[in-house]
């Protein structure tokens, strides 16, 4: 009997195993292929750039002066929308994971998700035809008394599509995406912690302060450099926003521009020698976002010890 | 049906650190024998060795042998899925896979093995099989229901159904009622002793007065402190051992002065 | 004395604590406040209902620091600073919604709009029906195919690839270098701009099928690129919350490894996995960026991925509104913008709400 039953299962599934167990390591190979391809084809692409003469390059001046300013253009947008989100952002989610009614707050939470999942280029939609023609007047009001300041300096855009309307946009864009980050970790925060800080007679904020904020550093941290991933790399709403120029300082005039929007702007009818400046373009905004997603990870483990997470 | 385990020199390691040590144990065919000792001495891990679910833990392994009937199961080209459809277990925690009903977890090992059966065959056996893990009466009238909705105790027998429904020669319960009630416990206990007309039933736990009503013969693990490795103090029957027992270890265990 | 101790009215509890009606009055005088001065400087609604909260919050927080001390106002100085920072928030969520629906319902609603594409509507059409005050021509439905089935197509690819590679994460690998190494490299995917993920597929079969190779196709391999790391991170999250002792007990039956991740763990995980696919879809349909580079624009109808250029809802919200069908004439190009964008934020909020039905229905049952 048992040796019929022995032979009779070991032969069975043996090799569905191996086939499985393949499929799944070659999945994970896969992933690995998929990602090398991306960097190979991208530098293949983009090597012609570095080797051509900086007369053939668009701006005639050679791949450096033609990438720094779009660089900076796309750093001043991200860091607009960093600033005015991270806070407004962790905010939001305080407020639901703490303040809101409990009977509101699923909802909430709810909303949130969905706007951190409506497109992109909806967000950019709405910056070009409503937000942009709403900022003109402040703008101008801008110029006209805070002009000695140069990111202020005037004349103000007649369209408003500047570079702070796109990072205004922006901000609008990765705030829902800030919030709904931010919110989960608040809500994981040991109910303990907060229940021993209300014991010893904290106020809510000092509750907060002393067990929500601690414990959700690293998260907020992650959430923020996520969300300012997207904003580097974030195309269409720059590319419908902000009318583009030169690089200058002033915030509130036409000018500046991302490498996304650049690339995405010029991609459709680029050829040639104009294609891989464009993609050695994408190459160098990989290259920004890989190294901010490093420093994201490198905070995060530096914090983990002291959250009181695994 | 039923078959004894031999098990000579057997080491058991976790990684680089050695967490039983030396075991040489025979287990009789139709008898119930219970492991008892304090926490982590090493009589779930060795009780694992049995059926070689140890080696489901990342960098767990075995040195020595373990008898079947006299075939080792850590020969060369034995394969661990034979093993364990010989030597069924029973979890600490009842487990009953909550995406089947009852029916179809009682028929989960036959099922997942993917044998065609008649379904007047799979009927049957899932009769005899609740029947054999005193079931049948609460859950004849609802076997498309899904198998968490039982009683912890319901789902724990359930969990022996399902071990027993793929014929296996023993029964390996590791400490199969700590997480149930008094009356869930007795209801259990009086299965075991039936199990043994037909299985070799091997139990851990940590419950002596339980040891001391189910089994047949008893073997008592202790360890010599933190990082040290468990050794099997003692094996003899469980009278022996509750009343006369020949070390001054199991002496102090069994009469609750330690652990 | 018991009783008189109810019955007192301010009892040693409450002492040094501001009476219920104190918001209530600083309300009401802040808002009063906020109407003067508005008037002396210009009144208009907007200012009035900033200015009044602003008071008020300043009114609470300093009335709270005379009588109930520093601790109090501060409490109530970061509820003020919550609450304000949410409803500032909203101001422009509301408006990006109000002006996608305001903007969008009467294109959706227009005859044809769902049911034709862009094929022979010219600039001329457009300034026929502004002059003419005819309905706006043209639809959508060549946009909305594309955009279904490029996303078919980048699902098809990213769920076996993600689902197999959370798979080798959780069951096979058991935290060995290589796995340690795939899950950085899901990491560095997640963070891959949109954009370049198109760069790459676009400049891979640009040198494998020729240049400028544009069809559903290539747009699917990058929306994959995308998508992959989303279903993988998600799938993996929903492997690891299978008890442990679900595999062990069907090992214990015998059961072989692979069986037990098919008839077991991922039937137990499958409401998770479900819903994260579905929130991944939600997420690549409403990608323009990759599209623009690998699809094309086309304005007819294409059903075929592997062939010609392919149209999308967001390529086409992107197109109407930068490059307008009759540029003296934008407005009929602005009403099909908005029709489809308020289309793909119901698309994708349909796709999120079925992520949350799918989670439901697929849960395991517990039947008590």
């Amino acid at each position: 009997m048992s040796t019929t039953k022995s032979a009779r299962r070991a032969g069975t599934g043996r090799t569905g195993d191996k086939v499985f167990s393949g499929a799944a390591l070659g999945a994970g190979v896969l992933i690995v292929a998929v990602l090398f391809a991306v960097a190979m084809f991208l530098v293949i692409q983009a090597l012609p750039t570095f080797s051509a003469a900086p007369a053939d390059i668009t701006g005639g001046k050679g791949f450096v002066s033609y990438i720094f300013p779009i660089v900076v253009g796309t750093l001043i947008a991200a860091a607009i929308a960093l600033v005015i989100a991270t806070p407004i952002g962790v905010a939001v989610a305080l407020y639901i994971s703490h303040y809101a009614p409990r009977n509101m707050a699923r909802g909430l939470g709810y909303v949130v998700d969905l706007l951190a999942a409506i497109p992109s280029v909806i967000y950019g939609a709405w910056g070009a035809t409503f937000l942009a023609s709403q900022l003109k007047v402040p703008y101008q009001w801008l110029a006209d008394n805070a002009g000695w300041i140069p990111i202020f300096g005037g004349p103000a855009s007649g369209t408003g599509k500047t570079i702070l309307t796109a990072g205004i946009v922006l901000a609008v864009m990765v705030l829902p995406i800030i919030a709904s980050l931010t919110r989960e970790i608040f809500l994981q925060t040991p109910m303990l912690h907060q229940e021993a800080a209300l014991a010893l007679g904290a106020t809510r904020w000092e509750m907060i302060r002393m067990a929500v904020l601690p414990f959700a550093r690293g998260g907020i941290i992650s959430a923020v450099m996520l969300g300012l991933g997207r904003a580097l790399g974030e195309t269409m709403a720059v590319a419908l926003v902000l009318s583009s120029g030169p690089m200058i300082a002033s915030l509130i005039r036409s000018g500046n521009q991302t490498i996304a929007a650049e690339i995405a702007l010029n991609f459709p009818e680029a050829f040639g020698l104009r294609l891989n400046e464009l993609i050695a373009a994408g190459l160098v905004l990989f290259l920004i976002t890989l190294l901010v997603n490093m420093v994201a990870r490198w905070i995060i483990s530096r914090h983990k010890e002291f959250s009181g997470a695994n | 049906m039923s078959k004894r385990i031999d098990v000579s020199d057997l080491n058991v390691y976790y990684g680089d650190f050695l967490a039983v040590e030396d075991v040489n144990i025979t287990l009789d065919a139709k008898s119930v024998t219970a492991f008892i000792g304090p926490s982590g001495c090493g009589k779930s891990t060795f009780l694992r060795t049995l059926n070689r679910m140890h080696e489901v833990i990342p960098g767990a392994r075995v040195e020595g042998k373990v008898l079947l009937d006299g075939d080792n199961l850590y020969a060369d080209g034995v394969d661990p899925v034979t093993v364990r459809s010989q030597i069924g277990m029973v979890f600490q925690r009842p487990n009953p896979f909550p995406t089947m009903s009852i029916r179809d977890n009682v028929l989960a090992g036959v099922k997942l093995n993917s044998r065609r059966m008649a379904k007047s065959d799979a009927d049957a056996l899932v009769e005899k099989s609740l029947q054999g893990a005193n079931l049948w009466n609460e859950v004849k009238d609802r076997l498309e229901k899904p198998g968490s909705g039982l009683s912890g105790g319901q789902q724990q027998r359930l969990c022996i159904a399902r071990a027993i429904a793929v014929a296996p020669d023993v029964i390996l319960m590791d400490e199969p009622c700590s997480a149930l009630d008094p009356i869930s416990t007795l209801a259990i206990e009086d299965l075991i002793n039936e199990l043994k007309d037909e299985y070799t039933v091997v139990i851990v736990t940590h419950n002596m007065q339980q040891a001391a009503r189910v089994s047949d013969k008893t073997a008592f693990f202790n360890i010599a402190g933190t990082g040290k490795p468990g050794k099997l103090i003692e094996f003899a029957e469980t009278a022996t051992i509750f009343n006369n027992p020949g070390q001054k270890s199991t002496e102090d265990y069994v009469s609750g002065r330690f652990g | 004395m018991a009783t008189l101790m109810t019955e007192r009215k301010r009892s040693a509890l409450t002492r040094g604590r501001l009476p219920k009606s104190t918001p209530w009055v600083v309300a009401a005088s802040s808002i009063v406040v906020a109407a003067a001065l508005m008037s002396l400087i210009g009144f208009n609604v907007f200012g009035w209902a900033v200015l009044s909260a602003v008071l008020f919050a300043a009114g609470n927080v300093v009335s709270s620091a005379v009588v109930e001390g520093r601790r109090k106002a501060t409490d109530k100085l970061a509820t003020s600073l919550v609450l304000g920072a949410f409803l500032v928030a909203l101001l422009p969520l509301v408006s990006v919604i109000w002006t996608v629906l305001v903007n969008g319902v009467p294109g959706l609603l227009a005859p044809g709009f769902l049911g034709t594409s862009m094929k022979g509507v010219t600039g001329a059409i457009d300034n026929a029906s502004v002059a003419n005050h005819t309905p706006v021509l043209g639809g959508v439905y060549h946009a909305f195919l594309g955009s279904v089935l490029i996303t078919l197509w980048a699902t098809l690819i990213s769920v076996p690839v993600g689902l197999l590679t959370s798979i080798y994460l959780v069951e096979y690998s058991d935290g060995n270098k290589f796995s340690k190494v795939i899950t950085f490299l899901v990491d560095v995917m997640t963070g891959i701009p949109s954009i370049v993920a198109g760069l790459f597929a676009a400049a891979f079969f640009g040198l494998v099928m020729g240049p400028g190779t544009k069809t559903g196709f290539v747009a699917a391999v990058a929306l994959s690129v995308l998508m992959i790391p989303v279903v993988v991170r998600s799938s993996e999250e929903m492997l690891k919350i299978v008890p442990n002792e679900l595999r062990e007990a069907a090992y214990a039956l015998g059961v072989r490894k692979w069986r037990t991740i098919l008839k077991v763990v991922i039937p137990t995980a499958i409401s998770g996995i479900a819903s994260g696919v579905t929130l991944a879809i939600a997420r690549v349909i409403g990608e323009t960026a990759p599209l623009l580079v690998t699809a094309g624009f086309a304005t007819q109808i294409n059903s075929n991925v592997f062939a010609g250029w392919m149209a999308s809802l967001p390529t086409f919200i992107y197109t109407q509104i930068m490059t307008p069908t009759s540029p003296s004439n934008p407005d009929p190009s602005n009403q099909r913008a908005w029709a489809a964008a308020l289309l793909l934020i119901l698309l994708v909020m349909l796709l999120n709400l079925g992520a949350r039905l799918v989670a439901r229905i697929f849960a395991p049952k517990t039947g008590r």
